[in-house]
Formats: C-alpha cells, sequence, structure tokens
C-alpha cells in the first residue's frame, strides 16, 4: 500500500481536492463570494450606483437608525423565545414518543409531518386557523365562548409576534424533538434504570440523569434553530407587525428601495446579520467539539 | 463514552426494573393523551382547514363548517390569470435545476468527507457548512449586482445557482453520512474481478447507496422548492415562483384561493412523506434534517 502511493505520490495527492472542489467552488463563489461583494457594498464600494469610496457611514447609518435597535430587539426576542419554547415542548413530546404504547408509531409520523412542509404553508394555516374570523374562532364561538370576532385574542400581526412565533414552532419543534429522540434511543434505558435501582425518584431520574445525556445535542440543535428563526424572512413580513419588523425585512426592504444609493445601508443591516450567525457558527463548532469530547 | 460501569445486562435484575417501571408508566398516561392529542390535532386541523377553505363558497363568520360550498377558487387557481401554472412549472425546473447542480457537485465532496480522513478536513467541512447557519439571502443580495452584470437575474439557472447555496451543503450533509456508513470493499473487490468504473458505480455503488441518495435528492427538491426571498431578489419579479403567487393571497387577498394555492404547494413535501415513510423506523434521523429546511 505504501509503496504504491509512494508511486503515484501527485494523482493520489490531488484525489481529495479535485473531489472536493466542485461543492467549495460553488460555496466560495456564490456563498463567500456574495459575502464579500455584499461587504464591499456596505463599505461604500458600489460603482453602479456612482459610490466608489470606502466609508464606514452606512454602518453608522443603519446602526443609528432608530428602527434598528427595535428590530434587532425584536427579532433577538422571536428567536430566542421560539428556540426556548420549542425545546421544552420538543423534549416533553420525545419523552412521550420514545416509549412504545399503542398508536406511538403513527403518532410519531403524525409528528415528523411538518418537517418537510414550507414555511409559507405553516404561516397560510396559522392565518386560517388563528385570525379573528379563523376556525378556532368560529369554535370558540360554537362553545359560545366568545360573541363576535373580536373578542377573539388578536395574535396575529400583533406586538408579541405570537402567529410568527407559533408559525416557527409548528417546524421547530419537531426538528428539535426527533433529534431528542434519536439520542434517547441511542442512550438507552440503562442509566434510568441504574439511577432508579440507586433509589433516584422520577423526578431526579428526569433532571440529574435524562437532561445531561440530552443536552449537548440540544444545544447544537438550539443554535440551528436560533440561526434559522434570526435570519427567516417570510413569516415575519407575513405575520409580524410592519413596525417593529425583524433584522431579515429590514435590510430587504432598504434594499430593494427603488434608489441604488439605499442599496448599501441595507447591505450593512445584512452584513450585521451574518455576522451575528457567524459567531453562533463559532459557538456551534465549539459546543459540537465539546459534546464529541465528553 | 465515560469508563463509568453500565449495569450488566444480566437478564434477572433487568427484568425486576422493568417491572418496577410498569406501575409508574401507568400513572403517566394522561401525559401521553395530552401529547398525543396536541400532535394529533396541530397535523390534522391546519389540513382541515385548508380543504374547507378552498372548497368554501360562502362562509359566514360563526360557522364552523361552510354554508355553501363550491368550486370557484379551484376554478381562479387552474385559470391562466392567476399564473399558478406558470409559476408551478418554474417551480419545478428550478427546483429539478437545483437538485442536478447539487448532485453533480455534492456527490464527490460527500465521498471525500465520508470517507477520507485529509488534513484540513475540519475547515473544509466549515467553509462548505456555513450556509447553514449563515443566512444565504445575504450572499445573495450581494451576489446581485454580479449577477445582473452577467446577465443570470430573472433567469431558470441564475436563481438554482442562488438556491444551490443553502442546498449543496444539505446534499453533502446527507450524502456523507451515508458514504460513512457505506464500505468500499466490494467495489475493489468488483474492479479486481475486471469491471470498469462505470460497472462499478452502476452495480455497486449505486445500489448500496440508492435509497439515501434518493432522501438526498428529495431533500435538495424540497429546499429549493420552499425558496421564498431569494428567488424574488434574483428572479426581479419576472421570474415567478409558486410560493411568489401565493404570497399576495395569504392575510388580506382572497382566503379560498390562498387555502387551494397553498394545497398545491405543500404537495411535494406530501409525497416525499409517503415516499419516506417506509422507512420511518431507521429513517427519522436522516428525516430530521428536514427541519432546517
Amino acid at each position: 500500500m505504501t509503496l504504491e502511493r509512494r508511486q503515484t505520490p501527485l494523482k493520489e495527492r490531488l484525489k481529495i481536492p479535485l473531489m472536493l472542489l466542485p461543492a467549495s467552488a460553488v460555496i466560495l463563489l456564490l456563498f463567500l463570494g456574495g459575502l464579500v461583494a455584499g461587504l464591499m457594498q456596505s463599505l461604500g464600494y458600489f460603482p453602479a450606483a456612482g459610490l466608489n469610496e470606502f466609508t464606514f457611514r452606512h454602518y453608522v447609518d443603519a446602526v443609528t437608525d432608530r428602527n434598528f435597535l427595535v428590530s434587532l430587539w425584536t427579532t433577538f426576542r422571536i428567536a430566542f423565545s421560539v428556540t426556548l419554547l420549542s425545546t421544552v415542548f420538543a423534549v416533553g413530546a420525545a419523552l412521550v414518543l420514545r416509549q412504545r404504547f399503542s398508536g406511538s408509531r403513527l403518532a410519531t409520523f403524525l409528528f415528523q409531518i411538518p418537517l418537510p412542509v414550507p414555511h409559507l404553508v405553516a404561516a397560510s394555516a396559522v392565518i386560517l386557523l388563528f385570525s379573528q374570523s379563523g376556525l378556532l374562532s368560529r369554535i370558540g364561538a360554537a362553545l359560545g365562548l366568545i360573541n363576535a370576532p373580536g373578542e377573539f385574542p388578536a395574535i396575529l400581526y400583533d406586538k408579541a409576534s405570537i402567529g410568527v412565533m407559533l408559525s416557527f414552532m409548528w417546524k421547530e419543534i419537531p426538528f428539535v424533538g426527533l433529534v431528542v429522540l434519536a439520542i434517547l434511543q441511542s442512550v438507552g434505558p440503562q442509566y434510568e434504570e441504574l439511577a432508579q435501582t440507586l433509589g433516584a425518584t422520577k423526578r431526579q431520574r428526569l433532571v440529574h440523569v435524562l437532561l445531561p445525556l440530552i443536552m449537548p445535542g440540544v444545544v447544537s440543535t438550539w443554535i440551528i434553530v436560533f440561526a434559522f428563526t434570526f435570519a427567516n424572512f417570510e413569516i415575519p413580513l407575513l405575520l409580524g407587525q410592519s413596525f417593529p419588523t425583524t433584522l431579515p425585512v429590514q435590510a430587504f426592504r432598504e434594499f430593494q428601495r427603488p434608489e441604488l444609493t439605499s442599496r448599501p445601508k441595507g447591505m450593512a443591516i445584512a452584513i450585521v446579520l451574518a455576522v451575528i450567525t457567524v459567531l453562533l457558527l463559532i459557538a456551534y463548532r465549539r459546543l459540537a467539539r465539546y459534546s464529541r469530547s465528553t | 463514552m465515560t469508563s463509568t460501569p453500565t449495569p450488566g445486562p444480566a437478564p434477572g435484575p433487568d427484568q425486576a426494573v422493568s417491572e418496577r417501571l410498569l406501575p409508574e408508566r401507568r400513572q403517566i398516561n394522561w401525559l401521553r393523551w395530552a401529547t398525543v392529542t396536541i400532535i394529533v390535532v396541530s397535523v390534522v386541523l391546519p389540513g382541515v382547514s385548508l380543504l374547507l377553505r378552498s372548497f368554501a363558497f360562502r362562509w359566514h363568520y360563526p360557522d364552523v363548517v361552510p354554508g355553501e360550498w363550491g368550486l370557484d377558487a379551484w376554478t381562479y387557481t387552474i385559470d391562466d390569470t392567476s399564473r399558478v401554472f406558470e409559476s408551478l412549472g418554474n417551480s419545478l425546473r428550478i427546483a429539478l435545476l437545483t437538485t442536478t447542480l447539487a448532485l453533480l457537485v455534492g456527490m464527490p465532496a460527500a465521498r471525500a468527507l465520508g470517507q477520507h480522513q485529509f488534513r484540513g478536513k475540519r475547515i473544509v467541512e466549515w467553509i462548505l457548512m456555513m450556509p447553514i447557519i449563515v443566512p444565504a439571502l445575504v450572499a445573495a443580495m450581494g451576489i446581485h449586482i454580479v449577477f445582473i452584470r452577467l446577465g443570470l437575474t430573472a433567469t431558470v439557472l441564475g436563481v438554482s445557482l442562488v438556491h444551490l447555496i443553502p442546498a449543496t451543503p444539505y446534499f453533502v450533509l446527507v450524502m456523507s453520512s451515508v458514504f460513512a456508513n457505506y464500505s468500499p470493499a466490494l467495489e475493489e473487490t468488483a474492479r479486481t474481478l475486471g469491471a470498469n468504473k462505470i460497472r462499478v458505480f452502476r452495480y455497486v455503488t449505486l445500489p448500496a447507496i440508492s435509497s439515501g441518495l434518493l432522501v438526498a435528492c428529495l431533500f435538495t427538491f424540497l429546499i429549493s422548492w420552499s425558496q421564498y426571498v431569494t428567488t424574488v431578489l434574483i428572479g426581479s419579479g419576472i421570474l415567478i415562483t409558486l410560493p411568489m403567487v401565493l404570497f399576495p393571497f395569504l392575510g388580506q387577498g382572497n382566503a379560498a384561493v390562498a387555502a387551494s394555492i397553498t394545497l398545491i404547494f405543500v404537495a411535494p413535501a406530501v409525497m416525499v412523506l409517503i415516499l419516506t415513510s417506509r422507512s420511518l423506523g431507521r429513517g427519522s434521523t436522516v428525516m430530521g434534517g428536514f427541519g432546517k429546511v
């Protein structure tokens, strides 16, 4: 083996780089190239709009805009709430679904249905169910709980972004749940049973045995869910308030203005968004390595 | 794992434990039923309300079921003026081209990452996985002006190239885990028996990876199919895809038409669910990736 390799060193050495080349080229050219082009535009280099000098003006413009901080806060609040609530519900669902009972296979199948469904479909269903004249409001009226559409809580286009969060959670709970389910299945019941023979109560087994076991996997899905919710465009645009909105919506709005000169400002907001997610990615890699080593 | 002693697989004590676990499980049955009910309601109710809405002609407020049924929404949806058919064709073309491109560029990389150890592997993984977390929208905004200059805006190829940004990482991720579980020893045997490269791939490699490959392709198709804002941007509003026709109907537009377009838009996802449900047990972790779509 080693002899053979020495005889054809170049071919062997080039084999893996050549295999990696096409996919890397796609990501480097389209993705990193796009980020670099965007960075340059945000720094004022945008010849198409007659802008040629490098400046931080657009960042100052973007960050001092009174909408920026409110949008940043709204985006964080939504992403944080969705991540936290999805995890709580997902862990609960996974703890139930890992048990074998009649109908458990069907329940697990139904549980994963939202995964391949586009987010826009989730938003569409949320509108039909939760608008003030939606199906839930009608059911409420049929049960005599409310008398008019106006009495149904307004949770679409609302200040708290409940409609936005519901749409996200419909998709993210199964995602986190299946990750937890996979971890629980790979761990098996032996640790819990050991804890029980040592006299641990149900609650102690949950807090001291199960949760520490699933935590590393859950934390890395947190970052994926958080980053995804943070960067999503269509759901907050569709179901959120028009002001304050989220960072991706604000960036895209500035970018799509008819006057090209407002593009660098939109691009600056987008770069801020990208930087936040890069920091999340670094945290993700750290945690992935940490959870692998323990 | 750590070196903590694990309980032995001795049948005696194990049995005793599971007997002791039984009564407790009966106690928490209400939690099980609550969970199952929530799951069933949260999946069935959206589907039922979409169907009811799309076939409703008149549906006055307090009625839980439409008062008058009709095909008006579907008639409009099928009609050319709604542009549903045109956009459906574009969505299909773009998703198929994206899947093909992801397949071509992603297969070799997935094999390298799944089967080989090499220097700098971690950096390559880092770069290839970046678009999973860092939004493709930012890159699409940056590259827009370059695409205008290259004449790629408002073209199927241009939109597919931008969809390739989120699609490639997922294709590589799924296929590299498929290749990690695949042993190339049989290929060696086939080669020593005189099979050429194409025959080895056709008769040895492909049958072994085919089910994983199908999942990866369906997955990539759905990523492209679900894209909205990147298509709006690179399609310049001229190249219309299905979600772009759906969007204006949601919220302010005709709710019945919104429901019928939504049902068409969700169809590929339903087909994927049916296709993959057969391999439900072992496929569940692969399906987990869909959550990132």
